[in-house]
Formats: structure tokens, sequence, C-alpha cells
């Protein structure tokens, strides 16, 4: 019932913001551990890894981008990136470099604890996984939570996961940018396209032979994205 | 007041351009009339000197023949047949005396002939003197014949020179207004060469008006205008600093805002996970507080994105967006999803390249606009021609009054009904966000009448199409 043991870390070197966001989660019934910088966060995580990670970009010292990087090379745990603005290349940055999610200050605690309750529930969720699917090489099996090509298995964050989960159950239909961003992030129609985009391409460059010209995931011009069984 | 400006604008003064053409006009005028003039006084003596010696001539040979056929018995009766059989030039006419007898000339009487001649030519010696005969300047030429007691007279007409020099005079009065004409011509040209410089700073400076602070003027290889262009650049360049300054600190001031914005957003919110604990009193000031600094929020944040117009630091994020889905998708986040929808698109997707971040942002400021201020939203239609697509909102209000159109995307506007129409951040910066915006995108946004006569105001947005259409590309 209750996220009983969900630990969240925070990595935020404003400190009223930092409690500020601490008691909100707590509201939420989620554990917090509450970092000021790259390198405290980055030891917390090593020590006890947590099971969603909310970093803010602007850090003075190993920065944000850096943080996310380094927890991406040993974890697929779900992270949230703040950036204080919406428009700029932190966005793409911030995905490039493996987060799920964005946020942009400042956001409500509502916000916030939605985009975690998201990323948890896919993080979770196994009851309902479809059958294992084959298109050539590849091979998705949910019930296991492993994709594999050739029969090697496909390290993908739980993101990447789910979206090709997603495409894969469509196959050979299209899914609007639209559509993945309310089936994999939660969003409404307003959700951030970039999400997918970005995600879409790093999905690529773990899943093609060749990125620059996908046999599986294929882009729709004007309409979006399908998986191309 | 403003006749006064209006009187002194209806005295328009003349043009540079016009003032050099007419410089150059009436110097061609001067220089015309003077050379006409001298020339005319010259080719008169000219003419009037080679006549008078072709006279003379034509006179001393008549005079000789004359000389030859007379004979001592010969009478005045003799005469004219003599005459008739000399070299005669034209407008001329001879009068003889032979003794005391004159043989006259139909027009002259023997008084015509001035005394100071006759006694020259009466004392043996030829003559010829220039006089008003008749009324006429003419040439009288008078030669002694001795042998007969007799004198050769011919009068010249010189009027015929005037004939002549009237052609010259008409030549020369074509010649000066050609040259006239010509001066214009070429100072209009001179003008055009000389104020190129002059235009391309005017340009120049409109395209700084218009918000491209990086336009600059070329050097061009002349001291002279150099200079210009130089002083110009200069005067432009201090114009951005101080500008991109405005601009940076607006951003910076919001920016700084946003750390403690952040603490209260959250902080708030965690305090209304307890409103229920809270007393009546509490709660009313819960409420105060949140709304206001929901409010306060936008406004930090428009500001935020005002600066970054301001700074040119506002760059679009394209995505193909399917303008119908997008419309009702607004309508939806505005709770607004049970208003007439009027689709002109015949059933076809219409897809556009657009931000949808700030077209988000557009609908959704168009549409509290409506609900707000408005009177209600009562529709939205959406149409597309060839190049353009355009979204109408209307709404139930009293309109927005002829004058007050443009103004109302001014900052902080509130047209003359205070208050009335400022966009959802309360600010008046909500409709300048929705310019900024849509200008963006290079499209263009305005408030008309509501086609259906009802009262409201309608906006309207209108965004370009891709040149190649995204949704004929897939078969």
């Amino acid at each position: 019932m209750m996220h009983v043991g969900t630990r969240i870390l925070t990595v935020e070197d404003d400190e009223r913001i930092r409690t500020a966001v601490r008691l909100a989660l707590e509201d939420e019934g989620w554990e917090v551990e509450e970092t000021a910088n790259g390198e405290e966060a980055l030891a917390a995580f090593t020590r006890e890894p947590s099971d969603v990670v909310l970093i803010d970009i602007m850090l003075p010292g190993v920065d944000g981008f850096e943080v996310c990087r380094s927890i991406r090379r040993t974890s697929a745990v779900p992270i949230v990136m703040v950036t204080a603005r919406s428009d700029t290349h932190d966005v793409v940055a911030g995905l490039e470099a493996g987060a799920d999610d964005y946020l942009t200050k400042p956001f409500a605690p509502k916000e916030l604890s939605a985009r975690i309750r998201a990323l948890l529930r896919r993080y979770r969720s196994s009851e309902t996984m479809p059958a294992t699917m084959h298109f050539d090489q590849l091979e998705i099996a949910p019930e296991e939570g492993v994709v594999r090509l050739a029969g090697i298995e496909v390290h993908l964050t739980r993101t990447e996961f789910q979206l090709l989960v997603e495409l894969g159950q469509h196959a050979g239909k299209i899914l609007s940018r639209e559509d993945l961003l309310e089936r994999v992030w939660g969003y409404d129609y307003f959700g951030d396209g970039r999400l997918v985009d970005v995600h879409v391409r790093r999905l690529r460059t773990k899943i093609e032979p060749d990125a620059a010209s996908p046999r599986f995931v294929v882009t729709v011009r004007g309409m979006g994205y399908k998986l191309q069984p | 007041m403003t006749t006064v400006t209006e009187e002194r604008r209806s005295i328009r003064p003349v043009g540079l351009r016009t003032r050099i053409s007419m410089a150059f006009a009436i110097s061609g005028l001067i220089l015309s009339v003077v050379l006409a003039g001298v020339t005319m006084v010259l080719s008169r003596e000219q003419f009037i000197e080679a006549r008078e010696e072709s006279a003379a001539a034509i006179a001393v040979n008549n005079a000789v023949r004359l000389n030859n056929q007379l004979t001592p018995d010969a009478t005045v009766e003799d005469l004219p047949s003599m005459l008739d059989s000399l070299t005669s030039l034209e407008g001329s006419q001879p009068l003889v005396r032979l003794r005391a007898d004159w043989l006259l000339a139909p027009e002259f009487g023997r008084g015509d002939i001035p005394g100071v001649l006759t006694a020259l030519v009466d004392d043996g010696q030829p003559g010829q003197i220039r006089a008003i005969v008749a009324g006429r300047p003419q040439l009288v030429i008078g030669i002694p014949l001795p042998s007969f007691d007799a004198a050769y007279y011919v009068v010249v007409d010189l009027d015929g020179v005037a004939d002549t020099l009237g052609s010259i005079r008409i030549i020369l009065l074509s010649a000066g207004a050609a040259t006239t004409l010509l001066g214009a011509v070429i100072g209009w040209w001179a003008s055009r060469r000389t104020l190129r410089p002059l235009r391309r700073v005017s340009e120049a400076a409109r395209a700084i008006a218009g918000g491209r602070l990086d336009t600059r003027l070329e050097r061009q290889a002349d001291p002279d205008l150099d200079n210009l262009a130089d002083s110009f650049n200069g005067m432009v360049e201090a114009l951005e600093t101080r500008i991109r300054r405005d601009a940076r600190f607006a951003s910076e001031v919001s920016h700084e805002l946003r750390s403690p914005l952040m603490t209260l957003t959250t902080t708030v919110g965690v305090l209304e996970a307890r409103r229920d604990q809270f007393s009546e009193r509490s709660r009313t000031a819960l409420d105060l507080l949140s709304q206001d600094l929901a409010r306060f929020s936008r406004m930090v944040e428009d500001l935020l994105e005002i600066s970054r117009f301001d700074a040119g630091a506002a760059s679009l994020e394209l995505t193909e967006i399917n303008v119908s889905n997008f419309v009702h998708a607004s309508l939806r986040a505005a709770h607004l999803d049970h208003v007439d929808v009027t689709d002109g698109f015949g059933g076809r997707p219409v897809m556009i390249d657009a931000d949808k971040r700030r077209l988000a942002r557009v609908m959704a400021n168009l549409l509290g606009n409506a609900t707000h201020h408005g009177g209600g939203l009562t529709g939205v239609f959406m149409e597309r021609d060839s190049e353009v697509v355009r979204i109408g909102i209307d709404d139930d209000g009293p309109g927005v009054p002829a004058s007050e159109r443009e103004q109302i995307f001014d900052r902080f506007s509130r047209g003359s009904s205070a208050g009335r129409r400022g966009g959802t951040s309360g600010a008046g910066l909500g409709l300048s966000l929705v310019w900024e915006d849509i200008r963006l995108h290079a499209g263009r946004v305005w408030v008309e009448d509501r086609y259906d006569g009802g009262s409201g105001a309608r906006f309207v947005i209108e965004l370009p199409l891709p040149l190649d259409d995204p949704t004929a590309a897939i078969t």
C-alpha cells in the first residue's frame, strides 16, 4: 500500500529549498536523503542506492550532468533533473546525460510527487506485463524486465525499457509523441516532446545495429515513431 | 496643441533631393541665359557687319556699272531701265540723283537720306551711315558719280537680320530650356547618388528600431562616408550595450527571485497538505498566500520571458504540431472543452512547426483573457489557406475599440477600461507575451470584431504553414 522503504536521494545546494523539498517528499511518505553537492550525492548513492534521484543541474563542483552520468554508469535508477529554464539546452543535455524526466524551477510539490510517482509506477509494475515479443534478433521480455539483441542482454534504463515495450506492443503502428508521453511518462498533451526524442535516440544507440538508419524504431515524419516488426 | 503641430506639419519643408535638383536646374538656367545673351549680342554684330560689307560691295559694283551705262544726255526717265539691270541686294532700294533730279524709291523720300551723307557725297566722297529711316534701322550708302554730276544711293534694310536673329534666339531658348531640364535631371541623379549612404543609414535605423540590434553600417572605403558609418555604428553599439544590460538586469533579478519562490511554493504546498488541520482564519490566510504566490510566480516567469525576448535570447524549440489536436488539448487544459470549435480543415490533419510550450502559453493566455476579461469564451475557429493557419478565439465581452487594438498588445497595457484585459498574469504582460511568441514564430496576432455580429472580441493568431507540408509527405 504505502511506498514503504521508498528512498529518495536529493541533490540541491540551496539549503532552504532542500529542506522545503524534504518536507514535501516526506509528506508523501517517502524517506529522503539530502545532499548538498555532487560529491556527497555520489558517495551517498554508492553507499546505499536509492529508488529515485532528484538532481539540481546547477551545483557547485561536480555539476548535475556529471552526477547523472556517474550514476547511470552503474544503475538504471529513475533520475529527475531540476533545471532553471525549460527552453535551454540544459533539458536536452540533462536527458542525454541519462535523466528520465525533468522539472523546471519553481515547481509545486504536487508536480514533483506526481513525477516521482509516475517513475516509481513504471519501475515497480511487473504484474500486468505483456508476453515476450520477438522482432528479428530483438527480444523484448517484459516479465523478465530484459531486452536481448541476438541473445545478448541489452542494458536499458527503466524508461527506455518502458518506451520499447510500448512501441513493441503496438508494433507496426505509429505512436505520436503525445501518445508516448502519456503512456510512458504519464504526461498530458503538453508534455515535452524532447523527452521522447532523446529517449528514442538513446534507445537506438543501444538496440539498433546502425543508429543512423534504424531498423527497429523508425521516425514517421510529422506523426511520431513506430517499431518496424 | 495638436492643431499647432498639424499646422506646422502642413507646411512641408522641401526635401533635400528636390533642393539639390532645383539648385542644379537654376544653375543651368542662369548659365544658359548668360550664354544665350552673349551669343545673341555677338552674333547680332557679326550679322550686321557682314550685311553691311556685302551691301557696300554690291553698292560699289552697282555704282560702277551705272556709271558705265550713263550718258551725258541721260535723263531721270532713263534711269529705271538702267537700275533694273543692276544686282539687287534683298531688302535694298536704290535712289539716284542726276544733277538736280532724283529717282526715288517708293518708300523713301529725298529727306530720308541723312544730310550728313548727302553732304559727304556731294563733296565727292563715298560714305555709309546707319540710320532710322521710315521707322526702321537702315543702312544708307552713298557713292558719287562725278562724271555725270550724279550720285548712287542705296538704302539697305537691316531688319532682315532680325529674322535670322529671331531663329537663333529660338534655338538658344530651346537650348537653355534643355540645359535647365538636364540640370534638374543631373541634380536628381547626383542627389540620389549622394543620398544613397543616407538611405542605407535610414534602412539600418529602421532595422534597429525593428529589434535587430546587431545591424551595422558597412564601411565604404570613402573617408567622408566612413565617418558617418563609424559614428552611426558607435551609437548603435552604445544603444545595444545599454538595452542588453537592461535586459540582463531584468533577467538576473527574475532569476534571483526564483530560489525564494521555489522555497515559498514548496512550503506553501506543504501547508496546503495540512489545510484540514487549520482554523477557518488560517485557511483563508493560506488561500490568499497561495493564490498570490501563484500570481507572483507567473509574473516572475513572464518578466523573465520578456527579458529574454529583449535580450534577443528567445529561441524556438520547433516540433511538429497537429493544429486541431493542439487546440482541443488547450481547451481541455483550460477546462473549456464544452466550447464550440469550428474546424475549417475539412478533416485533413494540418501540421505546423512550432514551439509547443510557447504556443500553449499563447493559447492559455488568450483563453484566460476571454474567460476573465472578455465575458467568457464563446467559440474557437480554425482555418487554413495555402500559406497560413489561423486560430480565432471569440469572447462575449464588450469588444476592443478600434483605437486600442494595437496597444492592447503593449506591455502593461490595460486598455481604457482599466484592468479588464491584461492576460492571465494580471501584470499586463500576458498579451505582450502572446505578441512576442507569435512574432517569434513569424506569425501575426490581432484583435477584431466577431464575425457573427456578437459584441465580443475575436483574437486571431496566424501562423505560417511549413513550406513542405509534412502531411503531404506521408502516403
